[in-house]
């Protein structure tokens, strides 16, 4: 099979859909000729033109809740939001307005809108273009929440997300843009709300998002030569989440370790530890452990920056103290 | 009032009239529910400003669209609602527009253009802008209203979306409702400089004209509706109003914020409903028998809405989690 990068696989995830409906477009800052900062829609507006690539100033609460309005009368935006920190800004119109009006009006409007963002720290970019925040906005009901962890991830659920009739929010890894990964030639999508167990493992269970995927699997490789047999699961959509194949994985395996890349407190891997310990307590031989981002902004140094992302080593670490039944370092 | 001579079929007129005196007696009504607490929560009174909602909807067909604010109960009858569903909805039940779930903030004939109340002051405007974006796209002859008040236009969402509208040349009225108060405070107090040049700074054309004259208001917007399917649009008029109640319900006691005489004033000798009846009957349009006959019909109509809504059934509690999503049926299994 090819392998495409997981920019190239946006693009032709977002061209795919533009060409099979023609409500949909795109919308954002220095998304037409620009193709973005990281040359992620580059060639688009040569075939679609400006009127469905549409460049905008840099007015992230207008634009995004022109989305928002255009969703609402029969249109399909893509939403590009340059850095996920920028939602921010955006908040009233995604979490008042969009997660809101299909429940608000009775079920009589839908806002089909996606927004497309990123998340990720390590490139150097200090604490207001580093942040994972996906937690934030899988707190508000009426949102759907996806994390590619691959390329072929993210065509696939871009493609689900343009077809869904409500808000859905992707956040790419802005690490694995340049990421290649197997992708076919031929149509697919990734259906919402189903789990991809990466790797059958009996000893423990490693839960990871986004690029934390990745981590995981490493981390179940060192573990591997240590005679230790991890499971790797990939919740692929946080909202919804695959509650059942998560719950299934942790009463075979009776250890959990969750991987997020958003802060560790308050967040996605407190909520799916949370399930876990609720749902497969007596299963369990140790309590579901959180890994996530420090509970600090993300600092510029290199020196201080790898210090507060998920790695492989720290896995590792927590995982053996899993199997061998210490106790856990505790945030 | 203006024009001297009327320029509309009578019945035009007429129904400007009658959808006035249907707002202000769905107001009176919804007071008066309050004050009997027999409301769930509090609302907020368009009465005073029903000239504006009046002249600009008569103006628009109803798949126009347009987004309101939380003083919608005026934009939302002027857009084609019926009583029943409205009361339902200010009660919180099941066969209210939005099922009981939005209820006086959120209230909205969706099947007639009305893209919602909102809660947040200022937070449809881009809604209204990318209704008017989405318009144009599709090649549609569709107008989309903003109404907002004053207060609004203290929201930088504001300026955002004007600039893309006037970079675009979108389908849109901007509709500032200025009744002179931002909540509880004046509205000379928030806004610095003119309103209307806030607009004109995008190229804009802007107006101000008096709300309290539907005739006018009505002209105007007729003008500008036909201008934006034309391709001439944005544009933004200011329309100089009175709200005759407080902020909300609640709000009884003003008299820190404004002088009984003022509200005097405006209700005695700038009420709109009062000024297009005389205006009627100087032009011959219709009787005194004819409009009190129009006035007691609508409060009949308004007190069997009530009732009706009284008696009617809340939701269901299985409706709780529905309408989360679209495609999942509850969405708390």
């Amino acid at each position: 099979m090819r392998e495409i990068t997981l920019s190239k696989a946006v693009n032709e995830a977002l061209a795919e859909e533009m060409r099979r409906d023609e409500r949909v477009f795109i919308i954002g800052e220095d998304v037409a000729e620009a193709g973005t900062p990281f040359k992620i829609l580059s060639g688009l507006v040569e075939e679609f033109g400006t009127g469905r690539v549409i460049d905008t100033p840099i007015s992230e609460p207008g634009f995004m809740g022109m989305g928002v309005g255009a969703a609402m009368t029969g249109m399909r935006p893509v939403v590009d939001l340059m850095f996920g920190d920028f939602i921010f800004l955006i908040m009233d119109q995604l979490c008042n307005q969009a997660a809101k009006t299909h429940y608000m009006s009775g079920g009589k409007l839908n806002v089909p809108l996606v927004l497309r963002t990123n998340l990720g720290a390590t490139r150097r970019s200090a604490a207001q273009h580093s942040q994972s925040l996906h937690a934030l906005v899988a707190h508000i009901p009426g949102v759907k929440v996806a994390l590619p962890s691959s390329a072929y991830e993210a065509k696939g659920l871009l493609k689900t997300a343009i077809r869904d009739d409500n808000p859905v929010v992707i956040f790419e890894d802005k690490l694995m843009y340049q990421d290649s990964a197997p992708v076919p030639d031929e149509e697919y999508t990734i259906p919402f709300g189903q789990a991809n167990i990466k790797r059958e493992g009996t000893d423990i269970t490693l839960i990871g998002t986004s690029s934390m995927v990745q981590v995981c699997e490493a981390a179940a490789d060192l573990l591997a030569e240590q005679g230790i047999s991890a499971e790797v699961v990939d919740p692929r959509t946080i909202v919804p989440l695959d509650t059942k194949t998560l719950v299934e994985s942790a009463k075979k395996t009776s250890r959990v370790i969750v991987v997020d890349e958003g802060h560790q407190s308050f967040g996605v891997s407190s909520e799916i530890a949370s399930r876990i310990n609720e749902q497969a307590f007596y299963y369990l031989d140790a309590p579901a452990v959180r890994i996530g981002a420090m509970d600090v902004p993300i600092p510029f140094s290199p020196a201080l920056e790898d210090l507060t992302v998920p790695s492989a080593e720290v896995v590792v670490k927590q995982a053996l103290r899993l199997v061998r039944g210490e106790m856990i370092d505790a945030a | 009032m203006t024009p001297k001579a009327s320029a509309l079929p009578a019945e035009d007129y007429l129904r400007m009239y009658r959808q006035m005196v249907r707002i202000r007696s769905f107001e009176d009504n919804a007071n008066q529910l309050y004050l009997a607490a027999k409301m769930p929560g509090l609302t907020h009174m368009y009465s005073g400003e029903e000239a504006v909602a009046v002249g600009i909807c008569e103006a628009l067909k109803p798949t126009d669209k347009i987004t309101s604010t939380h003083r919608g109960h005026g934009h939302c009858v002027a857009k084609g609602a019926d009583f029943k569903q409205m009361f339902c909805e200010l009660l919180g039940k099941e066969e209210g527009y939005c099922r009981g779930k939005g209820g006086s903030m959120h209230i909205a004939d969706q099947s007639n253009g009305n893209l919602g109340a909102n809660a947040i002051v200022g937070g449809s405007m881009g809604i209204a802008t990318g209704a008017a974006l989405s318009s144009k796209m599709r090649g549609s002859d569709e107008v989309a209203v903003c109404f907002f008040g004053d207060g609004a236009t203290a929201q930088g969402l504001m300026y955002e979306v004007m600039n893309m509208a006037a970079l675009w040349n979108l389908p849109v009225i901007y509709a500032c409702e200025n009744n002179g108060y931002s909540e509880y405070t004046p509205t000379d107090e928030i806004a610095a400089g003119s309103i209307t040049a806030r607009a004109e700074a995008f190229g804009m054309e802007a107006f101000q004209i008096d709300g309290q004259d539907v005739i006018a208001v009505n002209t105007l917007a007729q003008t500008l509706v036909e201008r934006c399917r034309n391709g001439e649009g944005p544009f933004f008029v200011e329309l100089m109003t009175y709200r005759y109640h407080g902020h909300h319900v609640g709000d009884i006691n003003r008299e820190y914020y404004r002088a009984k005489d003022e509200e005097h004033d405006w209700k005695t000798n700038r009420d709109p409903i009062i000024r297009l009846r005389g205006w009627l009957i100087e032009e011959g349009l219709a009787s005194e028998e004819q409009i009190d006959l129009i006035n007691e019909e609508i409060k009949q109509d308004a007190k069997a809405a009530v009732d009706y809504a009284l008696a009617a059934p809340y939701p269901d509690a299985s409706e709780v989690d529905m309408h989360v999503f679209t495609d999942v049926k509850h969405a708390v299994a």
